[in-house]
């Protein structure tokens, strides 16, 4: 168990994943209670060409990333304004366009060996830098979400009535996109364009059906995230398996194992054996 | 002299960009009144309350209003399993009366409870929102709009899906919260509950009448623009008009 805490690689990778995993997780549930599981996958694969740019000049990912996603996200809000297009279909056609120019990119003669660990992550390989820029992204997300919580939880509950008590929905809708395009630049790094939106909506669904409360959900979103990106870790340790795979996968595992753990909860409320909408007389006033 | 009108229409038109939803909106509420807004389904009932609540901008004519407004919206499924507790909806109003960078605390849920107390759910402060039966659910939302400290009430077919002693135990409250000199909107489909408030405002695109309810309603040729001729009335129930394509609500 030990062991592997004597390597450097692997403490590094297991901060990573801790602090990608906790901002992850607590983001996620506003994600999926936003219903933006498809722009969290979106945002990551348009990401890709800056990611392969980044990589064939050898600068940081993330000076590939950030410009990458302001151009989708304006892409898409350019397309989703001709006439007769749906903001889905701007979407997909921005993010295929995009994907698409990121794989032409990767073939490419100049393209530096390694380009697979931009789709799949490179967990392992994470440097003290980049382990810092985790630390910061946790911090702008904590921060973010902190001063956010009023505004999110109004906007998500009842868009129509949010005007009134003094929350602008396309701010809260705004803010909320760029908290998670920040988080996907940075967890990019370990999990890989393909498996990050696994980290925002895998442990977040799974909290949500084991939690009636916003912040224990957050904070239940955030410890499961942490544990299957701890588990995923020790597991392509020990097995062999890819980084980035295994932690998506321990994702998975969790997602599953809330399935029946879910059920249970529901069924040892305390209130919720009989139907208390039945029996609890209407108050007359 | 009479008091300010709490909302003053006047030639009102408003809707979602091309031909307006709504128009020809005319009415003066004041304080202490109930305005019973009937229509049928896409009538513009809730294109109406939009445009009160600062929604919609009108496309043509003015609209005054001179209080906050607090408003129960139509019941929607998503809201159901949103996990919040009936508390923390009442909490929703205190937000615009702090600073961005502070949080709820003490005074805010304090106020909240009080609240829930006033429209009779104290005991049910920590259930979850989407637990609560529909009369429940429909006064947490009014114990938010207290919070708010509204003057104009907003409630879009507050009635819809409540079963007969639940809508008469809301009806009464909602009497009682007039009385103390709010302004109250109520779209509904029943006549019988328009009957009973101050004024009655017909639409049904265009506004048809506005008026007390004795005149207007007395009016068949009213209540026939309104719902374009879809009345059926039933034999002894002495004026209490059913109205079958309307009356379930989605
Ligand atoms: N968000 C919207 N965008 C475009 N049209 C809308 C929207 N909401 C309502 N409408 C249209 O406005 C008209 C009035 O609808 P609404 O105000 O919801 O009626 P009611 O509440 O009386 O059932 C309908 O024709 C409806 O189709
Ligand atoms: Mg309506």
């Amino acid at each position: 168990m030990l062991q592997p805490l004597q390597e450097p690689f692997m403490q590094r990778a297991l901060v990573e994943v801790t602090l990608v995993g906790a901002a992850g997780g607590a983001l996620g549930c506003w994600i999926v209670f936003y219903g933006l599981s498809y722009a969290a996958e979106s945002l990551a694969h348009s990401i890709f060409p800056g990611l392969v740019l980044a990589a064939i000049a050898g600068v940081p990912l993330l000076l590939g990333a950030a410009p990458a996603i302001v151009l989708a996200a304006l892409a898409i809000a350019l397309c989703a304004r001709i006439a007769g297009v749906s903001r889905e279909a701007a979407v997909a056609v921005v993010v295929t366009t995009m994907f698409g120019l990121g794989v032409l990119l990767a073939l490419s003669p100049r393209s530096p060996p390694g380009v697979e660990s931009l789709l799949f992550g490179d967990v392992f390989g994470a440097t003290n830098a980049d382990v810092a820029t985790a630390a910061g992204l946790a911090v702008v997300v904590a921060v973010g979400l902190r001063l956010l919580h009023g505004q999110l939880l109004i906007a998500g509950f009842d868009r129509g009535a949010a005007r009134s008590l003094g929350v602008s929905v396309p701010f809260a809708d705004a803010a909320l996109l760029v908290l998670l395009a920040a988080g996907t630049v940075v967890a990019v790094q370990g999990l890989g364009n393909l498996l990050v939106v696994a980290v925002f909506v895998g442990p977040a669904a799974a909290a949500r059906r084991l939690s009636s409360r916003m912040l224990p959900m957050m904070a239940l979103a955030a410890g499961l995230a942490v544990l299957a990106g701890v588990a995923g870790l020790y597991l392509s340790y020990y097995a062999g398996t890819a980084g980035g795979a295994s932690v998506a996968l321990a994702i998975v595992a969790v997602y599953l194992l809330s399935l029946p753990l879910g059920r249970l909860a529901r069924a040892n409320r305390p209130s919720e054996g009989y139907d208390r909408r039945m029996t609890e007389p209407e108050p007359s006033t | 002299m009479r008091p300010e009108p709490l909302i003053e229409a006047a030639g009102l038109a408003a809707g979602y960009g091309g031909a307006p939803a709504i128009s020809g909106v005319e009415f003066a509420l004041a304080a202490g009144q109930t305005l019973a807004l009937l229509g049928p389904n896409g009538g513009g009932k809730t294109t109406l309350l939009r445009a009160v609540l600062g929604e919609l901008r009108p496309v043509a004519g003015t609209l005054c209003v001179g209080a906050a407004c607090g408003t129960v919206p139509q019941t929607e499924r998503s809201r159901l399993d949103y996990p919040v507790s009936a508390l923390e909806v009442a909490m929703m109003g205190t937000l615009s009366q702090l600073p961005w960078w502070r949080r709820p605390g003490r005074a805010e849920r304090e106020a909240a409870a009080r609240a829930l107390d006033r429209v009779g759910l104290r005991s049910l402060a920590d259930e979850t929102f989407g637990r609560l039966s529909g009369g429940q659910r429909q006064r947490v939302l009014i114990a938010r709009a207290l919070v708010q400290a509204a003057g104009v009430l907003l409630l879009d077919e507050p009635f819809s899906g409540l079963d007969r002693p639940s809508a008469e135990g809301l009806e009464a409250l909602i009497v009682e919260l007039a009385g103390e000199g709010r302004g109250v909107v109520i779209a509904t489909h029943d006549l019988e509950q328009a009957r009973s408030c101050d004024l009655v405002l017909c639409i049904n695109g265009r506004q048809v009448a506005c008026g007390r309810p004795e005149q207007v309603l007395a009016d068949v040729s009213v209540l026939e623009a309104t719902y374009g001729g879809a009345i059926v009335e039933i034999p002894g129930s002495e004026g209490r008009a059913i109205l079958p394509p309307h009356h379930h609500h989605h």
